[in-house]
C-alpha cells in the first residue's frame, strides 16, 4: 500500500462526484507536524500526507462532516474503525453519509520521544523497517522504531480493521506489549503512593482541554464542563477542583464507551498519562463483566448499560462489605 | 423565594431524648427561604397536623419542611396535610431525625447537630422544590403466581375466589411442590396428599385459573399494575390437548434409568413419565435427557404405543407473552447440600438419609410403598438415630445461621409415626434444643416423648461411623448425662437445613427485588407489611421469604392474596410524580438512557434544532413517556451530557442537599 495509492484513491472518488470531501491529514508547519483535515478538491489533496506522524484518530469529525450535504470519505487505521464503531453505536454519525477506507498502520511515532533522545533541528523522519532515519541540520540520526513509538502503538489492539467499506490495506503483523502492565503497576501500589503519583501527574494539568476535545467519546452536544447549569463548569485552574476532579469526571463519562484509542494522552502538552485512568476502567469492566471491548461491533450493549441475570457484585470479585 | 416552614417533631421522647428540638427549631429560622419554624410533641397527630395547616395558611407557606421519622412512616400523611391547606403535596419534605439520628446517636450534642444539618439538607432541597402532579395508570386485572407448591395454591386459589384471572407458573411438570412429597403432616398426623389433592384439584377446575406447569419466567417488565412478563413453556414432547395421562407410554418406555424426583432420586423412573399418580394437569412429560428417540433418533416406542397420538418429539419450547397486574412470588425451598458435612456420612452410606428422604421411604406410592425399609439392604431396621439442626443455626460457614423451624416438629412426627408402626423400632433424637411453639405443637412433641418411648438426646453427633457389618455407629455428646455416646444403628436420619429455591436469585432480579444473605425474599416491613415486597406490586408467599410450616405458609398465601386482590379492586392506580426527562437542547440521542430503563419508557424522535443565524439542525433526542415512568433515575446518572433529569430528585436538589449537609 503506497501513499500515492491513497491519494489516488481520493482523487477519483473527488473527481468522480461520488464523495463531495476527504477526510485525512495534511502537512504543518514541520514534517512531523500534522493535522487532520478535510480536502475538498483534487488541488487541495496535493497538501494530503500519510506517514508515521499520522497518529490522529479522524473518526471524530465525521459527527459534523456526515451532516453535511454529500458523502464524506475517510481513511481510517485500524484503531480509528473502533471509535468510528462507538459513535456509529451512539448515533453520532450518520453511516450513509460516510465511505470508510482502511489503510494499513505499522504504528505511528511520537516526536517528543524522539526529540527526548537530544535529537534538534529535524528536517525530515523516515522509516526503514524498524529503523526511523532522522535528517537534521546537523546531520543524520538513526532510532530503534519501538523506542519512539507512540505509547498507544505500542500496546496497538489490533492491526484488524472492524468496520470499512472499502480496503486498501495488505496486513502488517501486530507485536504489541500487554496494555494492562502500566494498570497493574498501578494497582500494586498503596493507596497513599497511588494518590501521590496521581497528584504529582494531574497537578501538571493546565486544562487546556485538548483530551476532552480530541477524545471520540467526549462529543457531547453540551459538555458538562461547559454547561454553567451542571455545577460542574470551569475554564481557569481556580482551585484543585481542575486537577482533583476534572479527569476523574471525564474517566466516568467516557466508562465503557472509551475504545482505549490513546488520543488523551497522545495531545496532552503536559505528558500525564491520562490513557492509565481510562484502562484502569477498562479493566475493571474486563475483570467484572467479562472481555469487552467497545466499538468492536455496532450492536453489542456496553457492560456498564447491559444488565444481565448473571451480573456479579463487584464485592464478589474485589471484596468488601456487601 | 420559597417560603418554608420548619415542624420538628419530638415523637415523644422517641427524637426529644436524644435531639434538642427546641435548638433545632431556633437554628433553622436564619435559613434561606424559612419564614416559619416551630416543635410539637407529635407532628403527626391530629392537631400536629392542624398546626402544620394552620401555620401554611397564616404565614403563606409556599413549602414544608418536617423533621420527623422516616418519610416511609409519614411522609404520605405530610403531604395530604399540606395539600388540604393548599399547597402541593411536593412541596413537602421531611428531615428524618428519628431513625437516622435520635435512634442511632446517644449524645445530644452530636444528634441535635446532626438534625439541625439534615433539617438544612431538606430546606435546600424544598428551595428548589417545583408543584408536581401525579398521571394515573390502568391496573391489569390479572395475578401471575411464580411457583405451584402449596403456598402458590393457595394464593391463587384466593385470588381466583375474588372473581380475578391468576395464572400460575411451576418449573416442575405437576403443581404440588414439597407438601405432595410429605407423608403425613404434623401436629395432625393427616396425610398430606389427603389434604393437599383436593386443592390441586380445585386449582385444575377453576375456571380463573391457568396453569403453565414445566415453564419459567423468561423476562419480566413494567411495574405495578402494568407488569408484561415473558413465559416460557418447555417443551413437553406432548400434545398436552389429546395426552390422557393413561400411562402406557411409561411402561413401553425402555430407557428407565432416570432419577424419580418426585422420591428424592431413591428409585428410578421411564424418560416419559407422569411424577405421581394426582399429578395436575396429568400429563405425560418426557425428559429429552433421557429419551432415547430424541437423543439418538432410535426408539419411538412410546408414540407406537400411546392410544391418543398425543407423543411429538419434534415439540419446542414456546414463549407466552401475558400481562399482569400484581406477581406473588412463592418459589418455596429445597434442602441444602450435604457435601460440606462428611462427618454425617451421607454420601457414604445408603442408610444415612435426609428427613426428606424418609418421607418418601415412608410413604404409599414411594419407592418401597410405604414399608419402612433400610435402602442398602431392603431389611427392616431395628434401630434409627435422628439428627437434628444439619445445617441449620450453623455459623461455622459449612451451613446456615438460621433455624430451619420445622425439623423439631417433623422429627417429633417421623419418631411418632415409626414408633406406632413399627413398636420394635428403637428411636433415638440428637437435639440442640426443641423448639416447638405453635397451636399443639408442644403437646405433640411431649407425645413423641413421654408416650412413644422415643429418646431425646441433648448433644450433638461427633460422626457417624459405616460398620463392616453394615451398621451405622453414631458418636454423639450427651449433655445432659455428660458423657459420649455411641449408638449402633441401622438407619440414620440428618434433618437437613432448608434454603430457598437457588432460581429464586434470578427472579428477585428479574422483579427488581430484594434478598437477604440467605436468599430469602426480603419483606418490605418485618413487622407491618410482611407479605409485600419492597418493590410495589410483587407479594411474597411462603418459604421463599423465610423457613415456615404448613399452617403458617398457608396462613402468609392467604394474607398475601389478600392485598393482591386489594390492589386489583382498583382500576386506576396513581402514578408517580417524580419522571424524569430530557433537558432536548443537550441531548445527544446516544441511547444510553434507553439502554438502562427497565421499564421500556424512553424512545427516540428526530427533531429540528434552530442553531441560531437562521440554520436548523436535525438531531435525534429521547422522549420519555411520563406514564410509564416509574422516577428510578437509572437515565438521569447514566446521561453522559447530563441531559436527563427526574423531577422532584433533580440534580440540583441533589448537589443542593450534598452542600448543605458539608457547609459548616
Amino acid at each position: 500500500m503506497q501513499v500515492s495509492d491513497i491519494k489516488k484513491k481520493a482523487s477519483e472518488m473527488l473527481l468522480s462526484g461520488e464523495v463531495k470531501r476527504v477526510i485525512g491529514w495534511k502537512k504543518g508547519e514541520f514534517d512531523y507536524d500534522l493535522t487532520p483535515a478535510t480536502f475538498e478538491s483534487v488541488e487541495e489533496l496535493e497538501d494530503f500526507v500519510y506517514d508515521g506522524f499520522c497518529g490522529a484518530n479522524l473518526s471524530k469529525y465525521l459527527i459534523k462532516e456526515s451532516k453535511k450535504e454529500g458523502k464524506t470519505l475517510v481513511f481510517m487505521k485500524p484503531c480509528d474503525t473502533y471509535s468510528f464503531n462507538q459513535l456509529l453505536k451512539e448515533h453520532r454519525i450518520v453511516r450513509d453519509n460516510v465511505y470508510v477506507v482502511a489503510i494499513d498502520c505499522e504504528g505511528k511515532l511520537d516526536i517528543d520521544k524522539i526529540k527526548s533522545k537530544g535529537i534538534k533541528g529535524i528536517l525530515s523522519v523516515k522509516e526503514d523497517g524498524d529503523e526511523v532515519i532522522i535528517d537534521t541540520i546537523y546531520g543524520e540520526s538513526k532510532v530503534v522504531k519501538g523506542e519512539v513509538m507512540l505509547e498507544k502503538c505500542l500496546t496497538c489492539k489490533s492491526k484488524e480493521h472492524v468496520a470499512y467499506d472499502e480496503s486498501m490495506a495488505q496486513g502488517v503483523e501486530n507485536v504489541s506489549l500487554d496494555r494492562f502492565s502500566e494498570v497493574a503497576k498501578l494497582e500494586a501500589m498503596t493507596a497513599d503512593e497511588r494518590y501521590e503519583f496521581w497528584r504529582g501527574e494531574l497537578s501538571k494539568c493546565i486544562r487546556c482541554n485538548a483530551c476532552r476535545n480530541v477524545c471520540p467519546a467526549c462529543s457531547c452536544v453540551k459538555c458538562v464542563f461547559d454547561n454553567d447549569a451542571s455545577g460542574v463548569s470551569a475554564k481557569s485552574n481556580a482551585n484543585e477542583f481542575e486537577e482533583s476532579m476534572f479527569h476523574i469526571i471525564r474517566a466516568f463519562h467516557v466508562a465503557g464507551r472509551c475504545t482505549d484509542c490513546g488520543e488523551c494522552s497522545r495531545v496532552c502538552p503536559q505528558h500525564i498519562p491520562l490513557h492509565l485512568i481510562n484502562r484502569k476502567f477498562i479493566k475493571d469492566i474486563n475483570t467484572l463483566y467479562g472481555e469487552y471491548q467497545a466499538g468492536a461491533d455496532v450492536d453489542s450493549r456496553g457492560p456498564l448499560t447491559n444488565y444481565t441475570t448473571d451480573d456479579l457484585d463487584p464485592s464478589d470479585i474485589f471484596g468488601g462489605n456487601k | 423565594m420559597q417560603r418554608i416552614g420548619v415542624f420538628v417533631c419530638w415523637c415523644g421522647s422517641n427524637i426529644a431524648a436524644t435531639v434538642d428540638v427546641e435548638r433545632v427549631a431556633e437554628a433553622v429560622k436564619s435559613e434561606p427561604g424559612v419564614v416559619f419554624s416551630t416543635q410539637y410533641q407529635y407532628m403527626c397527630s391530629e392537631n400536629g397536623q392542624q398546626l402544620i395547616r394552620q401555620a401554611i395558611k397564616e404565614h403563606n407557606l409556599t413549602g414544608v419542611v418536617v423533621c420527623s421519622c422516616s418519610p416511609r412512616m409519614h411522609e404520605a400523611t405530610f403531604r395530604k396535610t399540606a395539600e388540604s391547606a393548599g399547597i402541593n403535596p411536593y412541596m413537602v419534605e421531611i428531615a428524618n431525625i428519628r431513625e437516622q439520628v435520635s435512634w442511632i446517636h446517644k449524645d445530644i450534642e452530636e444528634g441535635t447537630e446532626k438534625a439541625i444539618i439534615l433539617a438544612r439538607t431538606a430546606i435546600a432541597k424544598v428551595n428548589l422544590n417545583a408543584p408536581l402532579t401525579a398521571g394515573e395508570t390502568k391496573v391489569t386485572k390479572r395475578a401471575l403466581v411464580i411457583g405451584g407448591g402449596i403456598a402458590g395454591i393457595q394464593s391463587a386459589l384466593d385470588i381466583a375466589e375474588a372473581g380475578y384471572e391468576v395464572d400460575i407458573v411451576e418449573t416442575k411438570p405437576t403443581i404440588g411442590g414439597r407438601m405432595a412429597q410429605l407423608d403425613k403432616t404434623f401436629p395432625t398426623l393427616d396425610c398430606a396428599a389427603c389434604i393437599l389433592t383436593p386443592k390441586m384439584v380445585d386449582v385444575a377446575q377453576n375456571e380463573k385459573i391457568t396453569l403453565y406447569t414445566y415453564s419459567e419466567i423468561e423476562d419480566v417488565k413494567g411495574f405495578v399494575g402494568n407488569f408484561s412478563v415473558k413465559i416460557r413453556k418447555k417443551a413437553r414432547y406432548i400434545n398436552e390437548d389429546a395426552c390422557t395421562g393413561c400411562g402406557v407410554c411409561m411402561n413401553a418406555c425402555p430407557s428407565k434409568k432416570g432419577l424419580n424426583e418426585f422420591n428424592q432420586g431413591l428409585n428410578n423412573r421411564p424418560a416419559i413419565y407422569i411424577p405421581f399418580a394426582q399429578a395436575i394437569p396429568n400429563i405425560a412429560v418426557i425428559d429429552p435427557q433421557q429419551c432415547l428417540k430424541i437423543k439418538n433418533g432410535k426408539c419411538g416406542l412410546c408414540a407406537m404405543k400411546c392410544p391418543s397420538n398425543a407423543i411429538d418429539y419434534t415439540q419446542t419450547d414456546e414463549i407466552v407473552e401475558r400481562e399482569y397486574g400484581a406477581i406473588v412470588v412463592a418459589t418455596g425451598y429445597k434442602t441444602i447440600d450435604l457435601d460440606k458435612f462428611g462427618e454425617y456420612a451421607y454420601n457414604e452410606s445408603k442408610d444415612v438419609v435426609t428427613s426428606l428422604e424418609l418421607e418418601r421411604l415412608m410413604n404409599a406410592a414411594g419407592p418401597t410403598k410405604g414399608t419402612l425399609l433400610r435402602p442398602s439392604d431392603g431389611e427392616h431396621p431395628h434401630d434409627i438415630t435422628f439428627i437434628q439442626c444439619v445445617g441449620s443455626r450453623d455459623t461455622s460457614g459449612c451451613g446456615k445461621p438460621y433455624c430451619s423451624k420445622i425439623c423439631c416438629m417433623y422429627t417429633a412426627k417421623h419418631a411418632m409415626l415409626i414408633r406406632e408402626k413399627y413398636p420394635d423400632v428403637k428411636v433415638h433424637i440428637f437435639y440442640i434444643d426443641v423448639r416447638t411453639p405453635g397451636k399443639n405443637y408442644d403437646e405433640f412433641y411431649r407425645r413423641a416423648a413421654e408416650q412413644y418411648g422415643v429418646d431425646y438426646i441433648k448433644g450433638m453427633v461427633g460422626k457417624v461411623y459405616p460398620q463392616p457389618n453394615g451398621k451405622l455407629l453414631v458418636q454423639g455428646s450427651d449433655l445432659i448425662n455428660n458423657e459420649q455416646v455411641l449408638i449402633e444403628s441401622d438407619m440414620v436420619v440428618l434433618a437437613t437445613a432448608i434454603e430457598p429455591e437457588p432460581s429464586v436469585r434470578r427472579i428477585a432480579t428479574l422483579l427488581t427485588t430484594s434478598i437477604d444473605t440467605n436468599n430469602f425474599l426480603t419483606e418490605a416491613h418485618a413487622k407491618l407489611r410482611p407479605v409485600e415486597s419492597p418493590t410495589a406490586g410483587i407479594f411474597l408467599s411462603g418459604v421463599c421469604q423465610g423457613p415456615k410450616d404448613i399452617p403458617e405458609t398457608v396462613s402468609q398465601a392467604s394474607a398475601c392474596a389478600a392485598k393482591v386482590i386489594g390492589l386489583l379492586a382498583k382500576n386506576t392506580l396513581k402514578g408517580n410524580a417524580c419522571v424524569a426527562g430530557p433537558d432536548e437542547s443537550m441531548c445527544n440521542g446516544c441511547s444510553v438512557c434507553a439502554n438502562v430503563c427497565p421499564y421500556g419508557a424512553i424512545t427516540y424522535v428526530d427533531k429540528e434544532f434552530r442553531l441560531g443565524g437562521g440554520k436548523t439542525e436535525t438531531r435525534r433526542v429521547s422522549q420519555v413517556n411520563q406514564a410509564i415512568c416509574q422516577g428510578c433515575g437509572a437515565c438521569t446518572v447514566a446521561c453522559p451530557s447530563g441531559a436527563m433529569d427526574l423531577k422532584g430528585f433533580a440534580n440540583k436538589q441533589i448537589m443542593a442537599e450534598v452542600e448543605a449537609i458539608c457547609k459548616r
